[in-house]
């Protein structure tokens, strides 16, 4: 049988797809670990980001300090964190110790993009939001943070995307996500699994995309908006050497 | 120290001295394994840019495909060439490291060459450049600093990510983690972490030496070149 006929069969097989440790329980736990990470890090990264790009204070050590972070490897981060006494006596160590990893992997494109939106906004919109007679809060909710929400979607999905993609190392230290195919099948030299794993890895990353993506042109202020295809282009494009590091 | 545990204090220095030739040959084959990827990448990426740059039906499908490459788990891309290119070999380690290198290169590249000024392309086609020297002479250069913003990102992720090809039997300071995990022992986890943070550092300052060095007219600050 060739190999993709393999792979057809691994997903029309119900049985792979029920259970504990099927399709279904696997990708939902890969996207627990996602959101629970995402999430936390974007409020730290969104809040960090936006307030030091409004005020500008301390914006060099910490904006140098999230880039220093992105070299450390997350394999490395995980293991540590995951073979400390305190994590093995919990139950739930495994998963802890991942959503501390891809915390920290999310937060610095987040937090960089945010800074950056915030940071480079017009002064005169700025002056002129203030003539209005805004309080620094208002001005920060209801106009920096609203026309620096490309950017900051723009972070968000780098981010998510990347743990997405990077959960599945989760698997090594004992979660049971979609990188539980691939290690299992990288031991066993299985790979239809391995294969299966990777892609339902991939789907689910590029599915993540395209969700925020469209929540993002749905979040953007009209004014900001150009012809869909455009925006898109724009903001990618001008991101290209903000974007961080692929998949670990 | 409050972090003694059954994983061991986070750095105990006598293992270190005793592993200390173990540690450097390690280091240096995490060197190799992130030069030969990057320099590889450089010499794909740099003809593809310049191809998609100005084939713009050519853009799309190189653009759409290495960012395809990286929504793909390292571990599993690794595993999945595992049987073409071999198991617990360089060629499979660094098939996969190379095409994690391409998108940032890629995208860099054409960003770059896009960038260039309209005035420098009619200065050029009017001093009488043929198109292979203007783009030698004149677009290539000028597209330099977006090239080398790629390169350090691409270096500096390629570092990290040689870290995971230990998985397959490569990996440098990797090994180290796995051995770290594996022992449940935290020192050789925080080496190869440190020594992986301070690898990136330092290749990074270096490319931004080179940064100063292949671009003179940057060093004048904000000013035009003279």
């Amino acid at each position: 049988m060739s190999f993709l006929s393999q792979v057809a069969t691994f997903f029309t097989t119900g049985s792979n797809w029920t259970g504990s440790s099927g399709i279904v329980a696997l990708s939902l736990e890969q996207a627990k670990l996602a959101v629970v990470a995402v999430v936390t890090a974007v409020i730290a990264g969104v809040g960090a980001g936006s307030l030091l790009g409004h005020s500008g204070r301390g914006s060099f050590a910490v904006v140098n300090a999230a880039n220093a972070a992105r070299a450390v490897p997350s394999f490395a981060l995980l293991t540590l964190i995951a073979i400390q006494p305190a994590m093995v006596r919990l139950q739930e160590g495994g998963f802890i110790a991942a959503a501390i990893t891809m915390f920290a992997l999310a937060v610095p494109p987040i937090l960089t993009n945010a800074y950056v939106g915030v940071r480079d906004i017009d002064p005169a919109v700025r002056s002129a939001a203030l003539a209005m007679g805004m309080t620094p809060g208002q001005l920060l909710r209801q106009v920096e943070l609203p026309l620096a929400l490309p950017l900051v979607m723009a972070g968000i999905r780098t981010a998510a995307v990347e743990v997405v993609a990077t959960a599945t190392l989760a698997a090594y230290v004992g979660v049971s996500d979609l990188g539980t195919y691939i290690f299992t099948g990288l031991d066993t030299r299985n790979n239809v699994e391995t294969f299966s794993g990777a892609l339902l890895v991939a789907v689910l990353a590029l599915g993540v995309d395209l969700v925020l993506a469209a929540a993002a042109r749905g979040l953007t202020p009209v004014g900001l908006r150009g012809p869909s295809w455009s925006w898109r282009h724009g903001t990618t494009a001008s991101l290209a050497t903000l974007r961080p590091s692929p998949p670990i | 120290m409050a972090l003694v545990g059954s994983a061991g204090p986070l750095l105990q220095w006598s293992w270190i001295s005793s592993q200390s030739g173990t540690i450097l040959s390690l280091l240096v084959q995490h060197i190799e394994l992130t030069a030969i990827a990057v320099g590889i990448g450089l010499v794909i990426s740099l003809p593809l840019g310049v191809a998609a740059w100005r084939l713009p039906a050519l853009r799309t499908p190189l653009v759409g495909f290495t960012g395809l490459l990286y929504v793909i788990p390292s571990v599993a891309l690794m595993a999945l060439l595992a049987p073409v290119t071999g198991f617990f070999s360089v060629t499979t380690a660094e098939v996969a490291l190379v095409s994690y290198t391409l998108l940032i290169l890629l995208r860099n590249t054409v960003a770059g060459l896009s960038s260039v000024p309209a005035d420098a392309h009619e200065a050029a086609r009017g001093m009488g450049y043929s198109e292979l020297e203007e783009l030698f002479k004149v677009q290539l250069p000028l597209a330099l600093p977006s090239v080398l913003a790629g390169l350090r990102v691409a270096t500096v992720t390629t570092i990290g990510l040689v870290n995971v090809t230990a998985f397959i039997g490569q990996g440098g300071l990797g090994q180290l983690i796995i051995q770290g995990f594996g022992e449940d022992f935290n020192t050789p986890i925080v080496v190869g972490l440190v020594l992986s943070v301070l690898l990136a550092g330092v290749a990074d300052a270096i490319l931004v030496a080179v940064e100063h060095l292949v671009l003179p007219w940057r060093r004048a600050g904000a000013g035009a070149p003279r």
